[in-house]
């Protein structure tokens, strides 16, 4: 059943042709830079052996990269960019907080399980 | 593309819950919440898969080692099937979002057929990733084998055909003295089961049928053995590589030592050549649960198509259900993105 107390905001979503040809630009320049990041990311993960030195440096870059992709995904791909901002930051701050959080103590812990491993055997 | 509210709002109905305060539709914030909901599922997952590497005595497997072969090509190609995976995902998410722009104008036409390029691309991803599993779960020809000093190795090189077996001691089918001559494939099928359950011994080996039999084959190519063990410092491993005669005469000692579990061949719940039974253990759960998600964002496409094409959406005057549809399918993707460089990447 259809209410009509509340406002349609899914009405307010349509555009013209003009519009839409702006747009697809946009979605063929972002699909461009992903592919480019994801074959640069193979290409690099070739080059560079994980028994190298500079191993750590390609790790934090590959991490760095994986999370500019999922921001163009998430800002272009599914429109966050181009909703009310409170809705946007209403999504990724907890999230966020939440996981490096996760990250951290996980990652903590696991050194730390590894080094008495390491001092006592397993 | 919600944008803002373009009707006009009176205080009245502003102060009485006529408003959503993200100008969005109760659908569309429900599908948000979900993703969320779902995204700290795969968080968790990823980070417990952290928290095992990190613990995990033994050396984890690098993913290049591992996924580096492509359909009728053979091995030598690290990681090129998967980013071939992730491309195919990629591309599928970009004809869905031009489903959406197209549902924006009111285009049935346009949104039918950039969903049906969708659905096709999402096909593919599936079977891609089917072909990926039975890779991982019917590994190498090589598997990975114990050496006599109890370390494990995994071997990489190029395994040389079996041509023929020939029986020395008749078993119920086959008498003394016989050639038995299958396709490379079968013989080594045989060979497999026999020298993951110890009955290869001495250049022997005991078929199916109680027989005993030698084998005739070509020489093995570039054979390595590469033994991990962990170094001092807890994220970086020492890694041992072996060649030329040596490696080839510690990788059949062990073979031929007629032990059982000495190799290991491919992948399952419980063990797996590539390194920590815990690497196999998440690889199923992750791009399980991962592929579990395609394959449901799958059929909602289809559904959605149907819904399309009989107009529902066009007389009820928007597409927002394409648009809902588009954010999980999206989200799939964006998961894989992370899957990728995680467990296959570093």
């Amino acid at each position: 059943m259809e209410r009509d107390d509340i406002i349609e905001y899914s009405l307010d979503a349509h555009h013209s042709e003009q519009e839409g040809k702006k747009i697809r630009r946009k979605i063929w320049v972002v699909t461009a830079i992903l592919t480019v990041i994801t074959a640069f990311e193979v290409a690099l993960g070739s080059l560079v052996k994980q028994s190298s030195d500079s191993w750590i440096y390609v790790k934090i870059l590959f991490i760095l990269l994986t999370i500019l992709k999922a921001g163009y995904i998430v800002m272009t791909f599914m429109h966050l960019g181009d909703e009310k901002r409170v809705l946007k930051y209403f999504i990724l701050v907890p999230y966020a907080l939440f996981i490096i959080y996760l990250i951290f103590i996980a990652l903590t812990e696991a050194l730390a399980v590894n080094g008495a491993w390491n001092t006592y055997g397993g | 593309m919600a944008g803002h509210a373009t009707a006009h709002v009176d205080s009245g109905s502003l102060w009485g819950g006529k408003v959503s305060p993200f100008s969005v539709s109760y659908g569309k914030l429900m599908m948000w919440f979900f993703l969320v909901s779902d995204a700290l599922t795969f968080g968790g997952l990823l980070v417990a898969y952290g928290y095992t590497r990190h613990t995990t005595e033994s050396a984890w497997p690098i993913g290049e080692e591992t996924f580096d072969s492509l359909p009728f090509l053979g091995h030598g190609y690290p990681l090129m099937y998967v980013a071939l995976m992730t491309f195919i995902l990629i591309v599928s998410s970009v004809t869905m979002v031009l489903a959406v722009e197209a549902g924006h104008r009111m285009d049935k036409k346009g949104v039918m057929k950039w969903m049906i390029a969708t659905i096709i691309g999402g096909f593919f991803f599936l079977g891609s990733q089917a072909w990926e599993w039975s890779h991982f779960i019917h590994g190498s020809h090589f598997g990975s084998v114990e050496l006599a000093d109890g370390s494990r190795a995994i071997v990489k090189g190029h395994f040389g055909e079996f041509e023929s077996f020939k029986v020395v001691k008749a078993g119920k089918h086959h008498k003394e003295g016989e050639v038995i001559k299958e396709s490379p494939d079968e013989l080594f099928h045989h060979f497999r089961y026999a020298a993951m359950n110890g009955l290869v011994k001495d250049n022997q080996i005991t078929l199916h049928d109680g027989s005993v039999a030698t084998w005739k084959r070509q020489h093995d190519h570039n054979l390595e053995l590469i033994v991990k063990t962990d170094g001092n410092d807890k994220a970086l491993t020492k890694r041992t590589v072996i060649s030329g005669k040596e490696a080839e005469k510690m990788y059949w000692d062990a073979i031929n030592s007629g032990e059982k579990g000495r190799v290991i061949y491919g992948a399952d719940l419980k063990s797996n050549e590539y390194g920590p039974s815990q690497y196999g253990q998440f690889f199923f759960f992750i791009t399980g649960f991962h592929g579990f998600h395609v394959f449901s964002g799958v059929i909602i496409n289809i559904l959605i198509f149907l819904g399309v094409a009989r107009g529902t959406y066009h007389r009820r005057g928007h597409y927002e259900m394409v648009e809902k549809t588009g954010l999980y399918w999206h989200f799939v993707d964006l998961v894989w993105v992370f899957v990728f460089t995680f467990f296959y990447l570093v």
